[in-house]
């Protein structure tokens, strides 16, 4: 087949892949150099002159250092873990379940709560002076005052953990969702039932394997960012010290400018330590692997009271983090509208329609900016996706990951630090300022997350129907648009709901790539976050709440009407 | 990979000391005029909406007047705005910088002086710097010690003012000595944010003025002085405070605002601002309830006045300055100091106000939570910055880390 598309298919050249990688190339070198040569006191604009390796001994010399790096290894872990081990579970014991089909209509609103304000949600409700708390004082804990207890900004960072799996577990749960068809559980299921399997361990036999294979890429894409997470572990996370991805982000921002250079020494171990952790679930992934298979020799059929608790334990987590993003969803709602709201009471002064008045009609110019900028941004990372991934599979190329590894440098080196060599390129190239040059940046940090969305169920999607449509005369462009996108309506339309979600979300890109002249929800709501008045922060995570659902919306209903004569598409 | 790194640093290598165009601050008839159709880019913390609200008049009514226009580029952070223009420098953009005018003081300004980011002399080239008065208030021509030399101008002054809910609390403790002991009789309801943030680092200051043997000391910077011998108290101090914090020093508020969420949520008694009118700022937005009171400590305060700088190659400098101008302005001064619009405090001399630019300042209303300036007692300087890079270390091996 390759043989014969050779001649036709060479209006999309195999260069397809080297061509994006050519174009994220000069960006993303100039990002890692701009970290890389300070680290190694190379900065001449703040007058580091030449080569040195005391950015990386005052690095070392810092005594939290170890504790701060634990941190960020730790909960990246352990929210990863947990995260993939919930969705399994309930995709495994509940799909086809009103529970199941609960969550899924649940998700795109889920998704669209950006990182930030789920920390601040959640924040608010379990602290001491939260609503949880609220609710249950003073009459069932006699709590006239919020009693002193360390809950948020705890040492380990078990809050940051839930938060981050309460927001992992949907994105995960979503790329589940859109890889499951080219997976074909039900005929796995069906034969692995008849075979006398209980249904957990039937489909963690049959299925799981092929699942996660599609979805590993964002598997370690969450632990990238949950080890580098920013936003969320400042509000959720412990402060004495924090994990290394904030640390480097209090260097940056230092009025003391020497500290850039500890900064991005920092910011390269951090890249080391991501690294590492990704080499570390490789080998985890292997292990698992070798188990995996000895248990699936054995020919256990699995039942039995384990199995039951384990398909709670599914509900219980996905159930949890849902309502706690809910629940942080809730309260935003109802600060927005808040007057006075002091500890005990559950229910706050009001309503009152101030705030909403004040900043309702700045709203507008922002919302419609970050709708544009998301949407371009959004088309050309797709755009390129499909062409490398069409081109693989066209011209037998070998996966692209391996190439492409490159793409995935924006989403793990820390922004802070990344963004002092970009923004310098875009400078030199006289690229910046204008709204196009956000769309290129903002292109920059979507691509990763459009291309490990889309990546594995394209590359799992069954070669033999191009064939079909091959031998009944389509040419290869027929082929992807009457057959492979319609087929991959989902994956693909989800990829590109998890792009615009990307791009909403973008803060420093926004505002030094644009020189501040490109207002966006995002740089209104991340500046008056600053000053920590929840109804102003409520307003603006809620408009940036409404900038990301629209899509995600999109790509769980179009399908669904699309599909609505192609049963054999909808078994997901 | 290489020619992209040569041509990236070659170009910063060429940048250093380059000038930038912009027109003689001293003419300024040729100022006003190199102003119109300009844009102002200022970049200003946005953490308020009280303040924001009142950028957004000074910024239409200067361009309105003058020809120009201005948009606020709202900030959680200053060094966002120092990070663009070292990257500018560092890809050679020597002029038409997006920065024009950066809401500034203390150690980035400092910092930025240091490292030539900075345009100027102009600050004192601009007609209503007449209207100052550097000898009568040294705060306006030195810049937490360090003299501003025209490099920034003033539009506002601060200063550390405490408050508390009366409702819960009636009788706060009114020195650094008493505050140590009320917490100790209260464990867990007194908070500061954890340095190096700007309020946590002065929190640091206020005490350390309040107990170290000889305050004129701190004058000077840190390695002129016995440094041990004038923070020995300040640390025993810390020392038998942390245990009785909020949450034990365990966790720390990570910024000034969240000392406001704290009080209004219970968890502490007692907060404190760098702008005196925030109390009443914040029981206008419901984040207080109305029986908040603000005090100052016995010891004094710590005071110091904000500024305006231009970067070095800003591209609008012009207009810029004609901005700064007129924030100076006994007109647009006046209406920051209102306690309904912002409660900022002014910087110009009111002697050097004609009778009818006085008036502007006499008979605003003031809500009972704030205190009117002529209660808010002695301004204590503040010390060289190089204190606060010791103290914020220390601090940080003491205090900010696990234990």
């Amino acid at each position: 087949m390759v043989t014969a598309a050779a001649g036709r298919a060479s209006r999309l050249p195999p260069l397809a892949p080297a061509l994006t990688v050519a174009l994220l190339l000069l960006p993303v070198s100039a990002g890692f150099l701009g970290v890389a040569a300070p680290s190694l006191g190379y900065m001449p604009a703040l007058g580091g002159e030449r080569l040195s390796a005391l950015p990386f001994r005052e690095l070392f010399a810092w005594p939290d250092l170890p504790r701060a790096v634990a941190l960020s290894v730790l909960v990246g872990l352990a929210a990863t873990a947990i995260s993939l081990l919930a969705v399994m579970l309930i995709v495994a014991g509940w799909r086809g379940s009103r529970a199941f089909r609960a969550l899924e209509r649940a998700l795109s609103p889920l998704l669209s709560v950006p990182h930030a304000a789920a920390a601040f949600g959640l924040a608010f409700l379990i602290a001491p002076s939260g609503w949880i708390a609220r609710a249950l004082s003073p009459w069932a804990t006699g709590w006239e005052r919020p009693p002193d207890l360390l809950i948020v900004q705890d040492p380990w960072g078990l809050s940051l953990i839930l938060g981050l799996v309460a927001k992992e577990i949907p994105f995960l749960f979503l790329m589940t969702l859109a890889a499951l068809p080219q997976a074909q559980p039900a005929k796995s299921e069906a034969v692995a039932r008849a075979l006398g399997y209980a249904p957990l361990t039937g489909w963690f036999k049959t299925v799981f394997p092929r699942v996660y294979r599609q979805i590993r890429l964002p598997v370690l894409a969450v632990l990238a960012y949950s080890m580098s997470v920013v936003d969320m572990a400042i509000i959720l996370g412990p402060s004495a010290p924090p994990p290394l991805s904030v640390q480097v982000v209090r260097w940056m921002n230092d009025p003391d400018l020497s500290l850039r250079f500890r900064a991005a020494a920092g910011a390269m171990l951090q890249l080391g330590l991501v690294a590492a952790a990704l080499l570390f679930w490789f080998g985890l992934e292997k292990a698992v692997a070798a188990l995996g298979r000895r248990w699936v020799e054995g020919g256990g059929r699995g039942g039995g009271a384990m199995e039951g608790w384990l398909r709670l334990l599914g509900l219980a987590l996905a159930a949890l983090s849902a309502g706690a993003v809910f629940a942080g969803l809730g309260g935003l709602a109802i600060w927005s509208f808040a007057g006075l709201w002091p500890f005990p009471d559950a229910l706050p002064e009001g309503p009152t329609l101030r705030s909403w008045m004040r900043h309702g009609p700045a709203l507008a110019a922002p919302m419609a900016e970050t709708l544009l900028i998301a949407a371009a941004a959004t088309a050309l990372s797709l755009f390129l996706t499909i062409a490398c991934l069409e081109a693989e599979s066209r011209h037998g190329l070998a996966p692209s990951g391996r190439a492409l590894w490159l793409l995935y440098l924006p989403l793990i080196v820390p922004q802070v630090a990344f963004l002092t060599g970009l923004q310098t390129l875009a400078l030199a190239a006289g690229l910046d300022g204008g709204r196009g040059a956000v769309i290129a940046a903002h292109a920059l940090f979507v691509l990763p997350y459009v291309f490990l969305s889309l990546a594995g169920p394209w590359r799992e999607w069954d070669a033999r129907q191009a064939l079909v449509a091959r031998t009944l005369g389509a040419g290869p462009g027929r082929a992807l648009f009457a057959v492979r996108l319609p087929m991959l309506l989902r994956p693909a339309l989800t990829a590109a709901a998890v792009g615009f979600a990307a791009s909403v979300g973008q803060y420093l890109p926004t505002l030094l790539i644009g020189g501040g002249a490109v207002r966006t929800v995002t740089t209104e709501a991340v500046a008056l976050a600053a000053g920590g008045d929840r109804r102003a922060i409520a307003i603006w995570s809620l408009a940036q709440t409404a900038a990301a659902l629209a899509p995600f919306l999109a790509a769980a209903l179009i399908p669904r009407i699309a599909w609505r004569n192609r049963a054999g598409l909808r078994d997901g | 990979m290489r020619t992209i790194a040569t041509g990236l640093f070659a170009a910063a290598a060429l940048a250093a000391g380059a000038a930038a165009q912009a027109p003689n601050p001293a003419d300024w008839p040729a100022v006003l005029e190199a102003a119109k159709g300009q844009e102002v880019h200022w970049h200003a913390w946005g953490g308020s909406a009280t303040i924001n609200d009142y950028i957004a008049w000074a910024a239409a009514e200067a361009g309105r007047r003058h020809g120009f226009s201005v948009v606020h580029v709202p900030l959680a952070d200053t060094a966002d705005a120092v990070s663009r223009v070292i990257a500018e420098r560092a890809a050679g953009r020597d002029s038409g910088g997006a920065v024009d005018l950066i809401w500034i003081n203390g150690e980035n300004f400092a910092e930025m002086k240091e490292q030539g980011l900075l345009f100027g002399p102009w600050a004192e080239s601009l007609p209503n710097w007449s209207l100052v008065d550097p000898v009568a208030n040294p705060a306006v021509a030195f810049d937490f010690t360090i003299p501003t030399e025209g490099y920034e101008a003033p539009w506002d002054m601060a200063q550390i003012v405490f408050f508390h809910d009366s409702a819960r609390l009636p009788e706060p403790p009114r020195s650094i000595p008493a505050l140590l002991d009320w917490a100790k009789a209260n464990p867990g309801r007194f908070a500061y944010p954890q340095p190096p943030d700007f309020l946590g680092s002065t929190f640091l200051k206020q005490a350390l003025i309040a107990l170290t043997p000889d305050r004129a000391r701190l004058q000077a910077p840190v390695d002129e002085s016995d440094y041990e011998a004038a923070t020995a108290p300040l640390w025993a101090w810390l020392d038998a405070l942390t245990p009785h914090l909020w949450r034990g020093g365990a966790a720390w508020p990570q910024s000034g605002p969240r000392l406001i969420q704290l009080l209004a949520d219970g968890e502490t008694e007692i907060a404190f601002s760098f702008n005196p009118n925030e109390a009443a700022n914040a029981v206008a937005n419901f984040q207080l309830p109305e029986s908040v009171r603000s005090f100052v400590l016995e010891e004094g305060s710590i005071g110091n006045a904000n500024f305006l700088a231009i970067p070095y190659n800003a591209g609008d400098a012009a207009a810029a300055m004609v901005l700064a101008n007129f924030l100076m302005s006994p007109e647009a001064q006046a209406r920051k100091q209102d306690p309904a619009i912002w409660g900022g405090m002014t910087v110009l001399a009111m002697d050097r106000l004609s009778a009818e630019d006085r008036a502007r300042f006499d008979g605003f209303a003031r809500g009972e939570a704030s205190l009117p300036p002529e209660a808010l007692g002695p301004i204590l300087p503040e010390p060289h910055p190089s204190w606060m890079v010791r103290l914020e270390e220390d601090w940080a091996k003491r205090y900010g880390s696990a234990r």
